[in-house]
């Protein structure tokens, strides 16, 4: 058996299933959001490719338009479109039924991970000199206070870390910290998980309100000790020195 | 504050929940009547009142739907007559007749749609002052002198038109080179005449302190904000690729009902113009993008972070989604056009298309793979949070910025092989030439790779300031040189297949549509991005929105709008295309078989019925 109609179908078949059960071996299980995006986009791919010239949709669609239409079908392939054009109304039916049926799981989340800080933290500058003597300060603080969760190479994964859900944020993944400028972080730190404003909902961050016990001194030099003990360089407007 | 001369509003619009009514939307032409008893009632507490409302639509609904069918029809408007005009000096200086046939082909739908925008505007202006006086007040006192530019301008663009259009035919011969300047005041108003409003806009967006001085001082003041440019520069593009991808649909269907080989091989060949000029606009508008979106960052940070990390930031992975499938459609039009009109070429041509159609989807798949995925509490925590350790480095500027600048490559890589199909160089150095474009074109997608994953590592100003930029370069670089080297390649090359328009098949003309409709799409979900991006600002951080729609609307509501938006303005520009061609098809079919005598411009613009190329006027 081979044409693009088996070509296609094997490419998709192979697309999911390195998505679905390869890939997982060597990193996390893909959402399956993702999977079902990386699969319209391969079948997309094909339906082009298939459709470009008149011999390629002919050899592409005309097999499928043979098949439904059941011109001078008999035996095997007649019983097989007739299974077609019963299951797939089914597995339509199935898969609306699946989507929809109530059910105890809590529904997918597009949480805003990044809210908009509020107009008072917009624009504050870190106050301090960024001098080893502030940079060491910062990093003993994170040490004291935010390496149980944060873990001591700044990667999230403290001793506490597992027992939280979401988990605490990775500080050395460039998509994190690098992305944001200090003033974020300073008001992430004071204000903490309940700080978060509506549109973070649901407020998932057991990130405690640090104001309560820090200053905002020590909370500007523990950002500068994150960002040296990490590796990283907050976002600014103008280069550094 | 609540308006005094409000309506009593139903408790779900209170609670910001959509209830979209029918009887509501039916009975809004009654309605936008009726208030005006009840506010001609309340005359003497007009000055006390900041808001009005409209029941059971809403006041921000209809100003919502009626300004952004107004911004497609403008930009259609302001688009098409920049490139109506290059095609008329090209048809000018190559002598050929059917380019100046298109270009006033091209002025024909844009004379159509002029007055439906100008009475958009006018229905948009009534609904602000009446909707929003407090805000119309501020802006007024604010930008009065730019109003009566604006005035101006619209007073010259339209004289100018009219000039434009109706003496298309008088100004042949030795009168073409004032037709021709004509066109080119027609694009000078047109730019005015979209800058300035734009300065109302975006003042609204990033406001700027400003100090005394006289009236016309303070106007260009507020005029001068940091976003202003931006907007201007990526709306001008925006609109041409609007433009090219409208009149390419129009060219699709006209083509799909062409009866003719006349008819089909003409519109075969306005669809590809059509496709091009959108392509061509297509390719530096991310660019203009970025710039936009780093000034308004830079701007205010709380603002960016609302459009690229907040609320807002699942729009711009529908925004991947439509550029995705706008670049695949007007590839897929590029490809089949290689395949269709240059008989035999398809065996040829079959394994670069492959390659490319693959380097797009995966670049489709890391441009629409959001930071934060959706998943379920299960995946979450398998994955260990909604960041993909492996994919989540996807979710980011520098993978986005380097996907869509190797789109971008491709994409010009399609339509230089569609130039070169079916010809053969003859020119010796031919073989130099593409062996140095081969590698040009190879070190280029390196070095936009390279950049990209190098920007993970050094801070994000290092990659904003010249990682970013340097990709751009390096994109324009090749584009730049390519095209005149291609143009001195193809001037001595011989023919060995010639082109054969009118054999597309019929599913070219329909991704010439879904092409039209993508962008309109596309327009309305960042027209609403960058509009909602001030959340509860009428004019951010100076004037405070204080009426009960003080709130950003749930983004499936939002979705909701802006598809009506797109369905409206299509039945919109159907019926205005409609109309303008009732004089090609009275024209065409004249009663009882006789040549109509159409003396001059007997016939309204309005419904298309300039006297036809070669018409001698009386």
């Amino acid at each position: 058996m081979k044409g693009p109609i088996f070509s296609g179908a094997i490419i998709l078949v192979g697309v999911f299933v390195f998505l679905k059960f390869l890939l997982p071996l060597f990193t996390a299980p893909l959402p399956a959001s993702l999977i079902y995006l990386y699969v319209a986009l391969a079948l997309s791919g094909i339906m082009i490719y298939g459709t470009m010239s008149a011999p390629s949709l002919e050899a592409f669609m005309g097999p499928i338009f043979r098949f439904l239409s059941g011109k001078g079908q008999t035996g095997p392939a007649q019983t097989a479109r007739l299974a077609v054009l019963v299951l797939f109304p089914l597995l339509v039916g199935w898969q609306t039924y699946t989507k929809l049926a109530p059910s105890d799981l809590p529904p997918a989340e597009n949480r805003t991970i990044h809210p908009a800080p509020p107009g008072e933290f917009v624009g504050l500058s870190n106050p301090y000199p960024k001098v080893p003597e502030n940079i060491m300060m910062g990093k003993g603080l994170y040490a004291a206070y935010c390496s149980p969760c944060h873990g001591a190479n700044f990667d999230g994964k403290g001793p506490a870390a597992p027992g939280f859900n979401p988990p605490p944020a990775n500080f050395s993944d460039p998509g994190t910290i690098a992305q944001l400028q200090e003033s974020y972080l300073f008001w992430r730190i004071k204000k903490g998980g309940v700080g978060l404003p509506v549109e973070g909902m649901p407020w998932k961050s057991a990130m405690p309100r640090w104001e309560v016990e820090l200053s905002d001194e020590f909370i500007w030099k523990i950002i500068m000790g994150e960002y040296d003990g990490a590796g990283q360089s907050p976002r600014t407007w103008e280069e550094e020195e | 504050m609540k308006s005094l001369g409000c309506w009593p509003q139903h408790d779900s619009q209170r609670t910001g929940r959509w209830n979209p009514s029918l009887l509501g939307w039916s009975a809004f032409l009654a309605l936008l009547l009726f208030p005006m008893m009840a506010w001609a009632g309340g005359a003497t507490q007009a000055m006390s009142v900041e808001y009005r409302d409209i029941p059971g639509v809403g006041s921000r609904n209809v100003v919502w739907v009626v300004a952004q069918q107004h911004l497609l029809l403008a930009g259609f408007v302001l688009g098409v007559p920049i490139f109506a005009w290059v095609c008329e000096i090209v048809g000018w200086k190559t002598k050929e007749a059917r380019y100046d046939k298109l270009a006033k082909e091209f002025t024909k739908l844009l004379t159509s749609a002029y007055a439906t925008t100008a009475l958009f505007g006018g229905i948009l202006l009534f609904l602000l002052i009446g909707l929003y006086p407090k805000l119309m007040a501020y802006l007024t006192d604010m930008f009065f002198p730019s109003f009566l530019l604006y005035c101006l301008l619209f007073l010259l663009e339209t004289a100018t038109l009219y000039m434009y259009w109706y003496g298309w035919d008088y100004m042949q011969g030795n009168k073409k080179a004032f037709h021709l300047f004509l066109g080119f005041l027609l694009n000078v108003f047109a730019l005015g005449i979209m800058i300035v409003p734009n300065s109302w806009a975006t003042f609204q967006a990033s406001p700027v302190v400003v100090a005394d001085g006289t009236a016309w001082e303070r106007a260009w003041a507020a005029m001068q904000n940091p976003t202003w440019w931006p907007v201007n520069i990526h709306r001008l593009i925006a609109n041409v690729v609007l433009g090219g991808f409208i009149v390419g649909a129009y060219a699709g269907i006209r083509y799909l009902l062409a009866v003719s080989k006349e008819e089909r091989e003409h519109y075969d060949w306005m669809g590809y113009v059509g496709n091009f000029i959108g392509v061509f606009g297509m390719l530096p508008l991310p660019f203009a993008g970025y710039w936009l979106m780093r000034e308004i960052y830079q701007y205010n940070q709380q603002m960016g972070i609302t459009l690229m990390g907040g609320f807002l930031a699942w729009l711009f992975i529908l925004q991947a989604m439509l550029i995705g499938v706008l670049f695949l459609g007007a590839n897929y039009y590029f490809w089949m056009g290689i395949t269709h009109r240059i008989p035999g070429s398809e065996s040829q041509y079959r394994k670069p298309v492959m390659a490319m159609l693959v380097v797009l989807l995966l670049c489709l798949g890391v441009w629409m793979t959001p930071h934060s995925l959706v998943a379920s509490l299960e995946e979450a925590r398998k994955m260990g949070g909604t960041h993909h350790p492996l994919l989540g480095v996807f979710g980011v500027m520098s993978a986005k910025m380097t996907v869509s600048n190797l789109m971008i490559l491709v994409t010009f890589m399609s339509f230089i092989m569609y130039w070169r199909a079916g010809k053969q160089e003859t020119a010796g150095w031919a073989k130099a030439a593409k062996a140095i474009m081969g590698a040009l074109l190879v070190l280029a997608g390196i070095a936009v790779v390279v950049l990209g994953v190098w920007g993970y590592f050094v801070p994000a100003i290092i990659r904003i300031n010249y990682f970013s930029v340097a990709q751009v370069l390096i994109v324009l670089f090749i584009m730049i040189t390519f095209t005149p080297l291609t143009a001195l390649l193809m001037k001595s090359a011989k023919t060995t297949t010639e082109m054969v328009w009118g054999k597309m098949p019929i599913r070219a003309g329909y991704s010439l549509v879904l092409n039209a409709v993508m962008v309109i799409l596309l327009m309305s979900l960042m027209g609403y991005a960058r509009s909602s991006s001030r959340v509860h600002w009428h004019i951010y951080g100076v004037m405070r929105d204080t009426s009960e729609y003080a709130f950003s609307p749930a983004l499936g509501y939002a979705a909701a709008f802006m598809s009506l938006n797109t369905f409206v303005f299509c039945l919109l520009v159907a019926f205005i295309f409609w109309v303008a061609t009732l004089g090609d098809k009275a024209k065409a079919n004249p009663p009882h078989g006789k040549p109509i005598d159409v003396p001059g411009h007997a016939a309204p613009a309005m419904a298309g019925g300039s006297p036809r190329v070669g018409e001698k006027l009386e």
